[in-house]
């Protein structure tokens, strides 16, 4: 098992060493992972998709692709089946035999590296750009970014106190599902000069108890825009005993975001 | 005689015995037909529908890499850890019933696939940490062994608090598997906490079998015991038979029954934790495959566990089909699909044996 681990990690580290790789005559490719596909509609080179996996619902019309699953359960079959000439995934796309299998059909593969920091998001623009042959249209973009990212910059620099933000992913039954260190919901946070009140507790998104809610004190409640009543739900969740209890429950802070916590071309705007 | 009387059903028990050895004989050729048509079929189907399948099997000069990938390394491996994971589940449940002298056990219900799952997920988990010369020597054969080994562990267990005297309470013996059961995902439920998202993520996969992600390395790592496993299951088959008049019978009988009970217990482990450490856990077919060919063919062991093989890779390829194509170009796990039809089943099957599960 350690073994298959270490392989899978060396097969999916390499291409973002190597990044030599350039498909600029691609043009039936499979989009693994919701920021990846962000990029390339961002690029504006979105007609050379053909499918797309299930994370992948920004823009609206990426919804009209063929969906090829999860893309950590990716079907080698199913990603075949559409014809490509390229996949551009997540580095944390999967599973490993998928991908041997895929790579086994010769169709070749760009990993883009994961990453919740502005360098990150610039660094998975150009090696998409690059993959694509549009690294012109990269640099753009790129450099665009680079604007917004130094104003937020200034922005924070000018703001004093950070604010404690609490970010959570689902509310199950009554208890939080919070979002601690590295997650792009944390990266988000960071960015815009906020303090993760969950970062110091855990890595990932766990359900948190109701005592350490009251403990961490968050100043306000962040969550994804869903599908549905969003007044109800900042109602439902601000009622939380527990979160009745903090400044944020206090002074109804409760804020929702558009879903986009892979970190990808959105991220300034977002924030 | 609960147990035979009742898996044969009253019609049944006036019908000669030689007609019932022709039946499971006729039988035994017709499930073979099936099994190879079905598995001729599953090379054939998937998403990619417009795959040139017979070129590729008989190595045409024309047929493209993507084709050649698809049926060989996809589709090929796929079908035949299939057809064994299903002949070893089927034949898995008709040992287990028969040894437990009764019908409704099945390794998905009575917690042996569960114990397997978190046999393999603690060492998905913790198997980075354990010490050097384990993975040394075990390598890419730890997880298989772990689960083989959960599922060893499961089996004696409820073996040893189901059965009392040589007698064995069906009540007990579900109500064990569900405490087992409930034990062993409570402790794949700890090791979640302690998991990264990408375990986790591969942890999900336990819970709801799969066919997917099929490879030759998964093959040859679960193939050899799944096939020892099958080919020694029909010399069990006398024994069982002689086991179902009790324990003492069977003694009587030549039976040297402890001995009989323990290969009996490691042929269900070696089988279910084999294809659990391939496939995850697929409920449901070690119960009703048996089931159905007991209703046709009478309870005798002899015909019964070669034909449950062979249905077992039948029902288990059909239901990949299905999993592989409904919501293509993605993909459904296959335990969903034989839940589906393995729970109606099986309460179709407790309300005609409603008497068997009185406490």
């Amino acid at each position: 098992m350690l073994r298959k681990t270490f392989f899978g990690a060396v097969c999916l580290a390499l291409p973002s060493f190597l990044q030599a790789e350039r498909y600029p005559t691609a043009d039936a490719i499979v989009s693994v992972g919701g920021p990846i596909t962000e990029i390339i509609y961002a690029l504006g080179e979105e007609d050379r998709i053909v499918a797309r996996d299930t994370t992948s619902v920004f823009p609206e019309a990426v919804n009209d692709l063929p969906d090829v699953g999860y893309m950590r359960r990716l079907s080698a079959e199913g990603v075949l089946s559409v014809g490509p000439d390229l996949i551009i995934a997540r580095s944390t796309s999967g599973p490993v035999e998928a991908l041997d299998q895929l790579r086994g059909a010769a169709v070749p593969i760009v990993f883009v590296e994961d990453g919740f920091t502005p360098d990150a998001v610039l660094a998975s623009i150009g090696t998409v750009g690059e993959a694509l042959g549009v690294e012109d249209k990269a640099d753009t973009l790129i450099a665009q970014l680079r604007t917004d990212f130094a104003a937020l910059d200034a922005q924070r620099a000018a703001s004093d106190t950070p604010l404690r933000v609490l970010f959570a992913l689902s509310v199950d039954g009554g208890r939080l599902n919070a979002s601690g260190s590295g997650t792009g919901a944390h990266g988000l946070i960071e960015l815009v000069g906020g303090t993760n009140v969950m970062a110091e507790s855990f890595e990932g998104y766990k359900l948190v108890n109701d005592e350490a809610v009251i403990l961490a004190a968050p100043d306000v409640i962040v969550m994804m825009d869903g599908r549905g009543d969003h007044s109800g739900r900042a109602d439902e969740v601000l009622a939380l005993p527990s979160v009745a209890l903090t400044p944020a429950g206090e002074n109804a802070a409760f804020l929702t975001i558009p879903g986009a916590l892979g970190f990808g071309p959105r991220t300034p705007e977002l924030a | 005689m609960t147990f035979s009387s009742s898996l044969a059903g009253q019609r049944h028990a006036t019908r000669p015995q030689g007609d019932r050895r022709v039946l499971a004989r006729l039988l035994t050729a017709l499930l073979a037909g099936a099994l190879l048509l079905t598995m001729l079929l599953s090379l054939g189907w998937g998403a990619a529908s417009d795959t040139d399948v017979v070129g590729a099997l008989i190595g045409a000069d024309d047929v493209s890499l993507r084709d050649r990938t698809i049926v060989w390394d996809i589709r090929l491996p796929r079908t035949l850890i299939g057809a064994l994971v299903g002949a070893a589940l089927a034949v898995s449940g008709a040992v287990l019933q028969g040894l437990f002298r009764n019908p409704l056990a099945d390794p998905g219900l009575v917690g042996v696939s569960a114990g397997a799952s978190f046999g393999a997920v603690i060492a998905i988990v913790l198997g980075g940490s354990a010490p050097f010369w384990l993975q040394a020597s075990l390598g890419s054969f730890m997880v298989p062994f772990a689960a083989f080994l959960g599922g060893w562990i499961t089996t004696i267990l409820l073996y040893s608090v189901a059965t009392r005297n040589g007698r064995t309470s069906v009540a007990t013996m579900l109500l064990a598997g569900l405490a087992l059961a409930a034990l062993a995902s409570a402790l794949t439920g700890v090791l979640v906490y302690y998991a990264t998202d990408d375990e986790l993520r591969d942890l999900t996969f336990w819970g709801l079998g799969s066919v997917a992600g099929a490879n030759w390395q998964k093959f040859w790592s679960a193939a050899p015991l799944i096939i020892v496993c099958l080919l020694a299951a029909p010399f069990l088959a006398r024994s069982l038979n002689a086991l179902a008049l009790g324990e003492a019978a069977a003694g009587h009988l030549g039976i040297r029954v402890q001995a009989m009970k323990r290969i009996a217990i490691l042929t269900v482990a070696c089988s279910v934790g084999a294809s659990v450490a391939v496939t995850g856990g697929i409920g449901f077919v070690g119960i009703v495959v048996p089931h159905l060919l007991r209703l046709v063919q009478g309870p005798d062991h002899r015909g019964l566990l070669i034909n449950s093989a062979l249905l077992g890779g039948v029902m288990l390829l059909l239901a990949d089909a299905i999993a592989r194509t409904v919501i293509a170009p993605a993909e459904m796990p296959i335990g969903i699909i034989t839940a589906i039809i393995g729970g109606p089943f099986f309460l179709w099957i407790l309300m005609r044996n409603r008497a068997l599960v009185d406490l």
